[in-house]
């Protein structure tokens, strides 16, 4: 298994076993900044070196995609997981949106098994974290059509949020730049990016033991709705790949992310566009069944699935 | 030293409503806030500021009692129901009351 897996292990024992180890927040904070930037940098670099394929009709399927996710978990949340349309509304939003560190865990896997991959999929990192916060919002506001919607702020917390900007910009500096001018920053942007990767996974680790509690009161429906809809939208993901002939790596990283549910874009977000719902579920259930899943054995199974597609 | 009777207003909150809330202040009549990062816990649980979804601040008004009463009874409607939020108000005095 991977090294950074074994990291998040460790902050899950650690954070169980009640050491006093904890990560300073402004530390999470700064990991967060400096992944996204090298992501986005780096997809840039290849972009500017490398001609590109049908970027814009990929990444309009996988939009389509993205808002498809959400409309399959919210019948699925609010009939059989029998939760009330906000909080339906709002686990649909965390899993139609996208995490950038299982994008990232993703991406490791690929490179150190040497599968390729389009450079240019942080681009659809950037794309398809909104999507899904949107829609599962609408979803979950259906009920109440009386309340005051605050769709301005909403729109301008899911569209300028933190990662988009980063990433995007990251894209941009590192496609302008080009692979010699960005030369001097290599060795801090790409050399040390596994290290820092690590260094995160650690203090997930923490973070998901310390979600301990709101799994056992989360229930067993969550649990498994925490397994099988990464696995069911990882499938969607892996063939909408396929069809807009991503390679069996683009295809992979795609699936992961329609597999991924969000913990930095969609909490914020959903805190303040839909109130009424319980964030301890959408957070148990993102963070602490799905992102360790993901990582764990999610990954695997995705370039699986792109493999049995692609043959 | 001679010192005026002004109100402090302390509201500690979910880090998610610091934006809403700082608009809130300003719109009521507060000259100014000052907002800190805090940890703690209470009937949800606890709240341990290890990242964002679990951050928490602490923000205070120095204001008059009018203004301190306003903006504690819009924050009791408006977000009391479905966040985690504590509001106290003191009496505190400062040396340049025209400032608050």
């Amino acid at each position: 298994m991977d090294p950074v897996v074994y990291f998040f292990v460790l902050g899950l024992a650690a954070r169980l076993l009640r050491s006093d180890l904890k990560l300073p927040g402004v530390l999470y904070e700064s990991l967060t900044i400096y992944l996204l930037l090298a992501i986005g940098i780096k997809g840039g670099v290849e972009l500017a070196s490398h001609p590109s394929g049908p970027v814009v009709a990929q990444i309009g399927a996988a939009l389509g995609m993205a808002i498809l996710i959400p409309l399959i978990a919210f019948p699925i949340l609010r009939y059989a997981g029998k939760f009330d349309s906000h909080n339906a509304g709002a686990i649909a939003a965390h899993y139609g949106s996208v995490s950038v560190v299982t994008f990232a865990v993703a991406m490791t896997y690929l490179v150190q098994r040497n599968v390729a991959y389009e450079a240019y999929m942080p681009l659809f990192v950037a794309a398809l974290e909104a999507p899904g916060i949107i829609v599962g919002v609408m979803l979950g506001r259906m009920a109440d059509r009386g309340r005051e919607a605050r769709w301005p702020a909403l729109l301008r917390e899911v569209l300028l949020g933190k990662s988009i900007v980063l990433l995007l910009g990251g894209l941009l500096i590192g496609w302008l730049a080009g692979p010699l001018e960005i030369a001097p920053v290599k060795p801090f942007f790409f050399d040390l990016f596994k290290g820092a990767l690590c260094l995160f996974l650690l203090e997930m680790g923490l973070i998901v033991a310390a979600r301990v509690g709101d799994l056992r009161k989360a229930g067993a429906f969550l649990i498994c709705f925490g397994v099988l809809m990464p696995l069911l939208a990882g499938f969607i993901g892996a063939v909408t790949g396929w069809l807009v002939q991503l390679s069996v790596g683009g295809t992979t990283l795609l699936a992961t992310l329609a597999a991924s549910a969000s913990y930095i874009a969609a909490p914020a977000a959903v805190r303040i566009a839909l109130p009424q719902a319980n964030p301890g579920l959408s957070l148990a259930a993102a963070i602490g069944i799905t992102f360790p899943f993901n990582i764990t054995f999610g990954v695997p199974i995705y370039h699986y699935f792109a493999q049995l597609l692609h043959a | 030293m001679k010192t005026y009777p002004k109100k402090l207003l302390v509201i500690i909150s979910e880090a998610a409503l610091e934006r809403p809330l700082v608009a809130d202040v300003k719109r009521l009549g507060a000259h100014g806030y000052t907002v800190i990062d805090v940890r703690g816990g209470g009937a949800g649980g606890d709240r341990g500021a290890d990242w964002d979804a679990d951050r928490s601040i602490q923000m205070e008004v120095v204001c008059d009692d009018v203004v301190a009463e306003k903006i504690a009874d819009h924050v009791h409607r408006t977000y009391f129901e479905d966040y985690a939020v504590t509001v106290f108000i003191t009496d505190v005095g400062v040396l340049r009351p025209e400032k608050f």
